[in-house]
């Protein structure tokens, strides 16, 4: 097997990506956390363009670097816990344990069946083109795009409620007995 | 007469080939070339951009601005420059030095990383992406990372303050934004950039005024100009996100401001006002490049002038015009735009969705009756919520709460 | 080109890794974000196998967009809710945080 450049772009999108990872979860200073976070996903993005899906590559960084990190990194910050005093964690030779055998089941299921498989066939020109039809399409994905857009508008008043800072505050207290 | 890039492009890939170089190696190498030209160019562009900027604010502020440097102080910001690299870095205490360093760094790369899919004529452009619309809302989302960086990172009270502002301004600034970046596909049919220039033989400003003055004000507010400029007002917050920064690291800050408001001057040339689309430009495609910058200062110049006129508004105002105003006009003018330019398609024969621009005639004339409509809507809407304030204020006893 | 298994290991490996997150860590914000790497994880090998088995079907990308939906509605409430936790009890330990606890 010969080592081209697209190898190279692999080996780094895939370093940002398990590298951001471990910094993810092994970083106590939160806010590391988040932004070894948003180096993470970037290699998703990256890995995504090799996979040949710019659509979704794009996505990803509008929606997970430009939406989703920028609203972790604020909760950090508000919630004013960027070295919170986490407590030591407990049974953590039980839990790495756990997470290798996982992995190694993982690779040992990916080695045996899909091992050094390529390509079966070029990716259609159009699959953008296609994606956009099939969201509006009601015998492929209508219904289900339909269901999403009221999630994300549920998410939206539900995010908006819950965070809403409604404890009675003296001043208004005092202006609703003016008025009354 | 054959393009002047095409040309440099076709010696420059007989000549790597020459070296031995081919497939994706020529590619790779090409790609470098082409964008370090483009980021030299830009950050030599920038010198410019901020002289011109110096000049028409002095020039409306009734003053001269810099005239000792050079011919009309045209090296002025050579000078600064100069003075701005021998100045040291002051690092404060406490401190985050990697965040704090990175921060410019990446606000600067978004901004360039913009120019990768704009073109300066009908070939030279950096890559026509078949999703260059969402590559550009996508790279402009990514500039909100830097600023909480610099705004933590400095541990500065009013940094943090100054980032939140901004990041809660461009986050909410960024939805009409996106919306109307939809009008230009919409009509196009394609999110490729150079589709979008080639299908405007009548300009989209001239068919959706309004979706490119909503497009213009949202931008406005992303590179956070005057009247948007709370994020670094001087007399609640002092200077914002980066009031710790000095010498070169505030001088790439700087450099960011001022290239992201002459992208966005040529975002909105290449999408509304036709970008390299001009007259002879079939015959001689690299007066393009002329025709594009031509525009992109004309926006800048807009730009400029209301910076230099409008005073600067509340963070409640600034919130209250993008989530009352901004966001439900555009969502009425995009369904409103759907279905009569479907509408009129199916019902008349005469309307084409392409072609020259008599044959675009019709559609833009619809497009147009359509954007007058919502303009009024919002006009309306605007005055009757006027009247019941001012109502609200003179009569507070009969106001229904 | 590169062999399909690449990509699904470093799947594999960002999903443990997560896994990893979410149950050795104590804070929430520190958990959402481990479970923000195991669905990217999930993504990339929906997209993988997209790629490398069945291109001419755009199911794989779909699905691929539902997850993101779904991950910005998670996220978006799940902060809204550890907002109102820490205005409410000034922590954000999952370990404290044990009222419905017998």
């Amino acid at each position: 097997m010969s080592l081209t450049p697209l190898h190279a772009i692999f080996a780094l999108m895939s370093l940002f990506t398990v590298g951001g990872a471990v910094g993810v979860v092994l970083n106590r200073n939160l806010i590391y956390a988040a932004m070894y976070l948003v180096l993470s996903l970037f290699g998703i993005a990256g890995l995504f363009i090799l996979l040949e899906a710019p659509f979704l590559a794009a996505v990803q960084i509008l929606v997970y670097v430009g939406a989703i990190s920028v609203l972790i990194t604020i909760t950090v910050m508000v919630t004013r816990c960027v070295f919170c005093k986490e407590p030591p964690p407990r049974q953590l030779t039980l839990v790495a344990v756990m997470a290798a055998l996982v992995m190694v089941t993982l690779g040992f299921v990916i080695m045996t069946r899909f091992g050094g498989l390529t390509p079966a066939a070029d990716v259609p020109a159009d699959s953008i083109e296609q994606l956009g039809v099939a969201f509006v399409n009601p015998q492929a994905y209508l219904v289900p795009f339909e269901v999403a857009s009221i999630l994300l508008l549920g998410a939206l008043i539900g995010a908006i409620f819950i965070a809403r800072d409604d404890l009675p505050r003296d001043e208004e207290a005092v202006g609703g007995d003016d008025h009354a | 007469m054959p393009d002047l890039f095409t040309v440099i492009d076709d010696w420059l890939v007989s000549l790597l080939t020459g070296w031995g170089a081919s497939g994706l190696i020529l590619d790779i190498i090409l790609s470098l070339i082409g964008s370090l030209v483009v980021v030299g160019y830009l950050l030599t562009l920038a010198l410019f951009i901020i002289w011109f900027e110096r000049k028409v604010v002095a020039r409306i502020q009734d003053r001269i601005g810099p005239n000792r440097v050079g011919p009309w102080g045209l090296f002025q910001n050579v000078a600064d420059v100069l003075k701005l690299m021998t100045k040291e870095i002051v690092i404060p205490s406490g401190a985050d030095l990697i965040p704090f360093l990175l921060a410019p760094v990446i606000a600067t790369a978004t901004v360039l990383m913009l120019w990768a899919v704009l073109p300066f004529t009908r070939n030279a452009i950096g890559t026509d992406v078949s999703i260059g619309v969402l590559y550009l809302a996508a790279v402009s989302s990514l500039g909100f990372m830097s600023i909480l960086m610099a705004g933590w990172s400095s541990n500065n009270k009013y940094a943090l303050l100054g980032a939140f502002r901004a990041v809660a301004m461009l986050v909410s600034y960024e939805v009409p934004l996106i919306l109307m970046l939809l009008i230009p596909v919409l009509l196009t049919g394609s999110m490729r950039i150079n589709a979008i220039v080639e299908a405007q033989s009548i300009w989209y400003v001239f068919s959706m005024p309004l979706a490119a003055l909503i497009f213009y004000i949202a931008n406005h507010a992303e590179v956070a100009r005057s009247p948007f400029d709370l994020l670094e007002a001087e007399s609640e917050i002092v200077a914002g996100y980066h009031i710790e920064y000095s010498g070169m690291a505030f001088a790439t800050f700087y450099l960011a401001e001022f290239l992201h408001a002459f992208t966005i001057s040529a975002l909105t040339a290449t999408l509304f006002l036709g970008g390299w689309r001009g007259p002879f430009v079939d015959q001689v495609p690299t007066l393009g490049i002329v025709y594009f910058f031509i525009k992109s200062f004309a926006v800048y110049f807009v730009n400029v002038w209301a910076r230099g006129t409008l005073p600067r508004l509340r963070i409640d105002q600034i919130m209250d015009f993008c989530w009352k105003l901004l966001v439900p006009v555009s969502l009425l003018l995009l369904v409103l735009t759907v279905i009569a330019d479907k509408t009129a398609l199916q019902f008349f024969s005469g309307y084409s969705v392409g072609g020259t621009a008599i044959e675009m005639l019709p559609r833009s004339a619809v497009l147009f009756g359509v954007n007058l409509l919502v303009a009024g809507i919002a006009v309306v809407s605007l005055a009757q919520q006027g009247r019941r304030d001012r109502e609200a204020d003179l009569y507070p006893e009969t106001a229904v709460d | 080109m590169i062999p399909l298994h690449w990509f699904l290991l470093v799947a594999a490996g960002m999903f443990c890794l997560g896994l990893f997150g979410v149950l050795i860590r104590r804070n929430v914000v520190a958990i959402l974000m481990s479970i923000e790497l195991m669905l990217n994880a999930v993504n990339l090998n929906l997209v993988a196998f997209w790629r490398y088995l069945a291109p001419e079907h755009i199911n794989g990308q779909m699905f691929a967009v539902f997850v993101f939906a779904v991950a910005a509605a998670e996220v978006s409430v799940g902060l809204a809710l550890i907002i109102s936790i820490y205005r409410n009890r000034d922590d954000v330990n999952a370990g404290d945080l044990n009222l419905l606890k017998w």
